[in-house]
Formats: C-alpha cells, structure tokens, sequence
C-alpha cells in the first residue's frame, strides 16, 4: 500500500480476528416469552421503575425514569405484562433490581413509526433534539454504556470542532458493528448528521479499522451524498477502539491523563450509538434493541440478531444452534474485554454487543510463573503504563503510589495479560487497584 | 623496623581524628528522646502487625508515652498482660479489656454450598469478589481464595481443604485484625474470647430471605427467630432476615443451637451434644 494507514503510536497487539459473522445478514430474532429488564443497563445512577406489578406495557413505554443527570431511562422492549419487580442476578452474578414482563403479542406506542423509510430531513432544533435522546434512554452502544446525552451537553467554555464516530470494532469475534455499517448505513449517516448539529461541530470523521474493507467503501459511497462526513481507514490494531487510541489515530492528538476528549476540542460516539439516535430523533422509538453478534467456533450457526433489551441469553444461544457440549465458557462482550457470565438466564443489555462461546480447552488459564522482567507488558500497554508494576502495588496495597503511577489511566483492555509469555493476571489485579484507588479518592 | 613504625603511628593518628570528628557531630546532631519509649518498646510483642491502629511497635510505644491515659490503646497481641506492664512503667492505668478471637461466619462448605460454576482466574477473593459473585451462588459467602490466610502474620489461619473454608487457630490468633480487613465480603468478625475458647456464633451473613438462601446453602440462617425467642439473655438481634449473637452478653447456655434448623449456629469446641451439632463441629474444625 502505497499510503501508510492510520493508527495510534503507543503499544498495541494483534490477536486473531476470528469474524465468523461478517458475512451472515442481521437476523431478527422472534420475541422470547419473558424479558427481565435490568434497571442499571447504564453507568450512573440506576432508574426508577414508573410501572407496578400487574400494569400492561407496550413496546416503547417508559418503564423506568432515569434519575438525575448522569442516569437513563429505561423502556419495555416487549408489550405484554409486568409480572415481577424484583432483584435479579445481573451478569456479575450479584442481584440487581430489575423489571419482568411476560410478553404478550407486539403492540407498540402510537408514536413509534415502525416503517423502515430513510427519513433523511432533520427538522428538529438542538433542544428539542437533546430531549428526545435523553427520554429515549440512549447510552454509548460500544460497551461502557455511558448515557449519551451527557455527552452531547458540553461542559462550560469547551467547544467540540469534531465527531468522531467509532466504527472500528478491534475485538475479535464480534461484527455486529460491521454489520451495522453496512446495512444499515444511511440510516447511521442521519445519525451522524443529527449529532453534528446538535454539537454544532461541521466535522465528522469515522474511523473503520482496514479489516472491514467492504463497510469503509460502503460508507465512503454513502458518505458522499453527506456534507462533512469522511470516512478513514485504519490499520488493524487492538485496542484502536479504545476513545483515547481512536482519538490519537484520527487527529493525532492525545488526550491528557484525566481528562475528557472534549479537551482536546472532539467528541466520539460509536456507530450503533449514532443508529440508535437516528431511530430516536426520526422515527420516536427508544432503545429497545440492538444488534448482537453471537459467534464461537463450536456453535453451529454463528450469527448476528437484532434483539430485544432483555432477552435471555440462552434464547439467544438456543438461536444460534444450541449450547455444545464442549463449552467452557460463554462470554459476554468481547474476547479481549468482555466477562464470563456464571449462568445462561441472565438477560440482554444495553451495552452488549456481542455473546461468545467458547470451547473449553481455548478457556483454560496456564499456570501463573513468575514475572520474568520481559517489559512485553510495558511495550504492549497503550497508556504507556507499566502493568507488571501496578500488579505489585496492588498486591503490596500501596495505594499512594498506584495512584502516582496513573493506574486511573488504566482503559483495562487487557493487552498486558494477553502477551505476558509468563500468564500472570495482570489486568485482574490493576482492576483491583483502579477500585481502591478510587474508593481512596472518593473519601479524600 | 622504622617503616612498621611509621605505619602503625599514622594508622593510629588518623584513627584518632576520625574519632574526634564522629564524636563532634555525634554530640551536634544528637537527638534527645525519651528513654522511657525504649523501654515500652521493649515490653510489646515486636510483631510490627498493626492490629493496635499503628504502623508498627514503636510507633504504638510513642503514642502510649505522649497520650495522658491508656484508655484508648490496646496491643491486642500482646494482650492485657503486655498493657499492664506498659502502664506499669508509665505508671498510668490500663483499661480491662477482654481478649478477642478471629471467628470465620460461613460455613458453606463444599458438602453445603455446592459450587455451580467454576473461576480460575487470579487466585485472590478481592480480584473474584469484585468481578462476580463467586464460584457459588451465594453473594456474601466465604470464597475460599487464601486473602486471609495470606494476609495473617501469626500463621493463625490455614485453608481446610476438605471443606474450602478457612480455620482459625485459636492459641495463635492474636485479634490483630488484619484478616477481617483483608476479607472482602466481611465474614471474618472478633468475638469475645471465653473459657477453653469455647465460642457460639450464627455463622452465616447472608440477609437474603430464607426460601431463596436455601437454595444455595443448606446452612444457612434463613431468619427464622427460633433462636431469638429461645435467647432469656438478649443476646440475639434480628435484621435483614439474620440473626446476630453479641458475643459480650452470651452466656454459652447454647440453647439456641439446638433450636436452630438449618445447623447455622455454630459452637466450637463443646463437649458434645447431639448428634448434627457433632457434625458440623468437625466438619468446620478438621
């Protein structure tokens, strides 16, 4: 290639891809018999559930009100009725609060337009904009679930110049984005073209890692017909999707320790979020659904499903051929970043984008061996930290001076225990460490 | 003969000087301390632990000598023993305090609490605790992981491996403390040491209601208040579907043990009774 592609400078790894479902269409996936809609899908406080045992919902109700600023709201995803409000295990295994709806039929709100037409003309103002992504419940669809409108309401003085939209899906295995970009392209474009005007910035860039060839021509096609969006294609490397790393790729700019990417004048949204505002602002549906890969190399039909907020996962498994037998675990989320779940009945979320089954013998942990001072870990970390370091802070509960080494800067994407050649569980312990550090803060 | 002369004369001279001027700035940066914090220092355990609140030994010995009354320090290593020889020396007044004793309240062993999925990840209860709920479905019980073990200077603490449950040694536990610290789910708690080191303690911390706790622990305390309607002493409290034994107002009558149904009061190290508390006594001591 005669240009060099764009990326961040500092670390970075290369797993294996495995995108088995980059080329399998979006499935719909029937309705389930039962949701159980967690209340804390986002980061912030957790909603307040407005509905009462034995009440009727239809799709797209507000179920949930979302309390204070950095909270969201939460709508039913099925109609049919409320059966249960009750703490249910949520994909910790600890029990959280949460809302069951037995599902009855598909009624949705009257306001909801159901029709799949582009609806390209933005008609709304700013304000008018804001308030509908904050009473449709959006948060960030790229995994942190950070409410959206948080972000779209710059804090005094700061001005944004650009978006940035995420397309870049690093992890292995999933494609959900993918497949977003390419089916549902125009519709994202709208999206893109919404959150412009409403951070009144005139630049949007998206950033889609060289791997996805067919969605970066796709959407250069598309992009085009759209005043102010280009379209970037950049090298393949974990974890580019990452806020900070994108950034740096994109402008070349990094963003200082602490502090937010609107300091150095951007903001970023990931692909999915920008559909999601779309639906909201054009079409009034809140987020009810999203896109899910659900991939492995044992199962027998990896694919990608629309599906409702709260579905079980074992329905979505079930839809994907079945549980093998040789299953290990059953993560949630990416490979690299993403959680094993200890049972199968927990339910979908906002912030998942993918579920993947592993075979038992790719699951197992090595022995743990001494560290050996290779510095891989060092060469590795994107935040240019050193992870062998922080692990033995924590372990010695030297909390003062984990906190000097920025372990706050810590994105916990994993790259330090994923290359360490001595399996030492980097990333486990510098967990830890964020935790307490921040617990010292807070109290401070 | 002259050059041996020589040598040792100027060998000695400068030792001499070198003398002379460590003594000078031994005596300009001379520190005056109470000699009397020595001495305290002396009387303490040496074992640097923490328990008492400070960094280390000396640093409690200090405090003992600057504070005007004991009230408020206590070695618990050292015990009311090593206070009174402090206070001695002080001459101020120690106050009585009781010895205490680690107790672990879970009792979930494998055989109780079967494990329904399996972690191997960092072999740590605050990295597991913080991820997830455990290896079974209990959300507060003892994970099993070492941290306590790890953590206690005194070797007093050693993992069953029969029953995945720590155990606490009572003739080496000092009540320093540091296990209940490092205990990530709060079960470890000091209790009152009584004659022979008998203890009774509801050994469970799990508030969920008793129908869905018993689905995960056969042992459980499901809240049933037998045991705080048997209690003449009033040493038993109920809260949050759990029920709480103040270790300084029990009596040790354990009538409240044998009400229990679900074997979630423990008695350690009483003659026997009957049969199940028999059973649960070994399993959790052996």
């Amino acid at each position: 290639m005669s240009k060099m592609l764009k990326t961040f400078r500092k670390g970075g790894i290369h797993p294996a891809e495995y995108k088995l479902t980059d080329k399998s269409p979006v499935e719909i996936l029937p309705l389930p018999e039962k949701v159980t809609i967690l209340l804390s899908q986002h980061m912030g406080v957790p909603a307040i559930p407005v509905v009462s045992k034995g009440d009727t919902v239809k799709v797209g109700q507000l179920i949930a009100q979302g309390r204070g600023f950095v909270s969201a709201s939460i709508h039913s995803s099925v109609s049919g009725k409320v059966v249960k409000i009750d703490s249910i295990p949520d994909l910790t295994g600890y029990k959280k609060p949460a809302i069951v709806i037995e599902v009855e039929g598909d009624e949705w709100e009257e306001n909801i337009i159901q029709s799949t037409d582009l609806r390209k003309d933005i008609t709304f103002s700013k304000d008018e904009i804001l308030e509908k992504i904050r009473e449709s419940g959006i948060v960030g669809l790229g995994g942190a679930a950070f409410p959206s409108h948080v972000k779209l309401i710059l804090p005094q003085g700061k001005k944004a110049k650009a978006l940035i939209i995420n397309g870049v899906e690093c992890e292995p295995y999933l494609t959900s984005d993918h497949r977003l970009m390419l089916e549902y392209g125009e519709e994202m474009m709208v999206g893109i073209r919404i959150l412009m005007r409403v951070l009144n910035v005139r630049k949007a860039m998206i950033g889609i890692e060289n791997n996805k060839a067919d969605a970066v021509c796709h959407l250069k096609d598309i992009a085009s017909k759209f005043h102010g969006i280009e379209v970037y294609p950049l090298e393949v490397k974990y974890p580019q999707g990452g806020e900070k790393q994108l950034i740096k790729a994109l402008t070349g700019r990094e963003v200082p320790s602490r502090k937010l990417p609107v300091d150095v004048g951007v903001i970023v949204h990931n692909v999915s979020t920008a559909y999601a505002v779309y639906e909201a602002v054009q079409k009034n549906k809140p987020l009810i659904n999203r896109i899910i890969t659900v991939s492995g190399k044992s199962l027998k039909k990896p694919s990608n499903f629309v599906v409702r907020i709260g579905t079980p996962i074992r329905f979505l498994i079930e839809a994907a051929g079945g549980l093998p037998e040789n299953t290990g675990k059953v993560i949630s989320g990416g490979l690299m970043m993403g959680k094993a779940l200890n049972s199968l009945d927990v339910p979908v979320i906002k912030g998942m984008s993918g579920i993947l089954v592993l075979p038992e013998d790719e699951t197992k942990r090595k022995s743990i061996e001494p560290c050996i001072r290779c510095s891989k870990c060092v060469t590795v970390c994107p935040m240019g930290l050193e992870p062998y370091l922080l692990m033995l802070l924590t372990q010695n509960w030297d909390f003062y001076r984990l906190e000097k080494e920025m372990v706050l800067d810590c994105i916990e994407c994993g790259s330090c225990s994923y290359i360490c050649p001595a399996n030492r569980p980097l990333l486990d312990f510098i967990r830890l460490g964020k935790t307490d550090v921040k617990k010292i803060i807070r109290e401070r | 003969m002259s050059s041996i002369l020589i040598a040792i004369l100027s060998l000695s001279s400068l030792g001499i000087v070198a003398a002379i001027i460590l003594y000078l700035v031994a005596q300009k940066f001379k520190v005056l301390e109470n000699p009397i914090i020595h001495d305290v220092e002396d009387a303490l355990p040496a074992a640097n632990c923490g328990g008492c609140g400070y960094p280390g030994c000396r640093n409690f010995a200090e405090a003992c000598v600057n504070s005007d009354s004991l009230d408020d320090l206590y070695c618990p290593v050292g015990g009311q023993e090593t206070m009174d020889i402090v206070a001695n020396l002080l001459g101020k007044k120690a106050k009585q305090t009781d010895p205490r004793v680690a107790v672990i309240r879970c009792s979930g062993s494998f055989e109780n609490r079967p494990r329904t999925n399996h972690y191997d990840g960092a072999s740590s209860c605050a990295v597991a605790s913080a991820l997830y709920v455990g290896d079974t479905d209990c959300p507060v019980g003892c994970l099993g992981m070492d941290d306590c073990v790890e953590v206690c200077e005194f070797e007093a603490i050693y993992m069953n491996d029969k029953t995945g449950l720590p155990v606490v040694i009572d003739e080496k536990c000092t009540a320093c403390g540091a296990c209940v610290e490092a205990c990530p789910r709060d079960i470890i708690e000091l209790r009152k040491q009584n004659k022979k080191d008998r203890q009774i303690f509801v050994s469970c911390i799990n508030t969920e209601k008793g129908g869905i706790a018993k689905k995960y622990c056969s042992v459980t305390c499901i809240g049933c208040t037998k045991c705080f309607r048997v209690c003449e002493f009033e040493a038993i409290t109920m809260g949050n579907n759990l029920a709480f034994i103040d270790s300084d107002m029990c009596t040790l009558c354990r009538r409240c043990v044998t009400e229990c149904p679900t074997n979630a009061i423990l008695e350690i190290n009483f003659p026997l009774l009957n049969k199940t508390s028999e059973k649960v006594n070994t399993d959790i001591k052996k």
